[in-house]
């Protein structure tokens, strides 16, 4: 089941540098929300602060609040590993276990669990790979071929087969289709498109036309600021604030 | 600036928006010097220009066509492209109504002259000044400018409405100018029905530059919100 997420006075940092400041949002269950804005302007932090893969990396910090349903996902008793089971990400590039088989690929999260019931395991793979759109390409050879072995397309749709398998709420998808080819892009959009009714979906793209066809709504993001959230038709056609109006004409960026 | 390419783009079909705004105001102008002087070469101008007009439309179109295909414009541009192409037919349809009054005056050239009591001039005038100011808010991307277009609407209405009615009494009391005041009663409503695409291309401007869809607000005595 799909969950919103709240953000709250979300600030964070790398070292002394901030890159987000008082961020505030509401995002919706079972919805696509995409969040465009140039290079370095904290979209990308933004979205790994929604599953605490920010605090990952060497020297960062965050402060603020995250509620993924009633989930405060940077509450005290709250582990990571819990947080990243609900939210999910996909990444830019395609990063399935290049060792493992097409199978070992979707289950190693379950797997990871201690989950190890063959029969429901199968089920399981079977389900995301459907879910993903991917099951028809790799039926056949699902044991046979290792995931590095697809097309970059089938590849980063695997990913996300692998991230549905853990049954998360929250699906973030950071760049899921910049390196795809077009027909893979269309691919993936589709597959937001049915996803965004049982998980709630973010997207960081860079690519506006493509927040416009697949977003309910979108974030856009300017300087580690939230300059404006709204519907997407709104963002694209009549924007309130004139840095929207400029980042998405191309008059800027 | 980036997209600089583009921007060109947008001031090229701005600019050739203007060309066929001026090839349909000169054939409003036209056919009322051809009423005003019973000149028939003038009507004859009036129809020969229709297919300059025609031409410009198609150009102007397939232009906007190829720039949303090509460069998915978004925002204020995605605006003004969606306001050249519905000014743009418009225009065409300005161009009909002037080849409409062309084909009314020649009629009229044919019959004997009469004192008609109705102003087609001055109506002429109040029309052209709206297409003109509306054309001058879309040079200027000026909304203010535009809304006062609006309000002129309702004078153009009553003045057609007046002329309606002397021409119903003229009818009424002598029989053997019903011809003539028939030609009267269709070119002053085929300039009330210009005044209504220069309202349309105003608000089409007020559209671009501010986002506000304001078409029919006068209906209803408020601005409609976007439709959600």
């Amino acid at each position: 089941m799909s969950m919103g997420i709240t953000v709250r006075k979300l600030n964070a940092w790398f070292g002394k540098n901030q890159a987000l400041y008082d961020i505030e949002m509401e995002i919706s269950a079972g919805q696509a929300t995409a969040i465009i804005g140039p290079s370095g302007c904290g979209k990308s932090t933004f979205v790994r602060c929604l599953n605490r893969m920010h605090e990952t990396l060497p020297d960062t910090r965050v402060t603020g609040s995250v509620r993924v349903g009633d989930l405060d996902i940077y509450g005290s008793g709250t582990s990571p590993v819990e947080v990243r089971r609900r939210v999910g990400m996909v990444f830019q590039k395609a990063n399935p276990f290049p060792a493992m088989s097409i199978y070992d690929n979707v289950a190693a999260g379950l797997k990871l669990n201690g989950f190890h019931r063959k029969q429901e395991l199968d089920e399981i793979v079977e389900h995301s790979l459907r879910m993903a759109a991917l099951w028809d390409e790799v039926k056949d050879k699902l044991r046979k071929q290792s995931g590095a072995g697809l097309s970059g397309g089938q590849q980063q749709r695997l990913c996300i087969a692998r991230a549905l398998a853990v049954q998360p709420e929250v699906l973030l998808m950071d760049e899921p289709a910049s390196a795809l080819d077009p027909i893979s892009t269309a691919k993936i959009e589709e597959l937001i498109f049915q996803l965004k009714t049982q998980y709630t979906i973010v997207i960081v793209t860079h690519n506006m036309q493509q927040a416009a066809r697949v977003a309910d709504r979108t974030g856009f993001f300017l300087m580690g600021q939230l300059v404006e959230f709204d519907r997407t038709e709104t963002i694209f056609t009549t924007p309130h604030d004139k840095r929207t109006e400029d980042y998405i004409t191309g008059r800027f960026g | 600036m980036l997209r600089t390419r583009f921007q060109q783009s947008l001031d090229e079909l701005r600019s050739k928006l203007l060309s066929m705004a001026g090839l349909a105001e000169n054939a409003v102008d036209t056919a009322i010097r051809a009423y005003s002087e019973r000149v028939p070469e003038l009507c004859q101008k009036v129809m020969e220009n229709e297919t300059m007009i025609n031409l410009a439309e198609r150009k102007i179109d397939e232009m906007a066509l190829d720039l949303l295909a090509m460069q998915q414009p978004m925002a204020v541009d995605l605006r003004f492209i969606l306001a050249v192409i519905k000014s743009n037919a418009d225009l065409e349809r300005v161009g009909d109504q002037a080849v409409n009054i062309a084909q009314r005056v020649m009629d009229m050239i044919a019959l004997p002259p009469a004192e008609l009591a109705a102003d087609v001039p001055k109506m002429a005038e109040t029309v052209g000044s709206m297409i003109r100011q509306s054309l001058e808010a879309f040079v200027s991307g000026d909304a203010d400018l535009a809304h006062r277009v609006l309000e002129m609407d309702d004078i153009v209405d009553r003045m057609n409405q007046e002329i309606f009615v002397a021409m119903d009494k003229t009818m009424s009391v002598s029989p053997q100018l019903i011809r003539q005041a028939l030609d009267t009663i269709i070119i002053a409503r085929n300039l009330e029905r210009i005044a209504d695409h220069a309202t349309n291309i105003a608000e089409d401007v007020i559209f671009w530059v501010k986002g506000t869809d304001v078409r029919h607000s006068f209906d209803t005595g408020a601005l409609l919100p976007r439709a959600k």
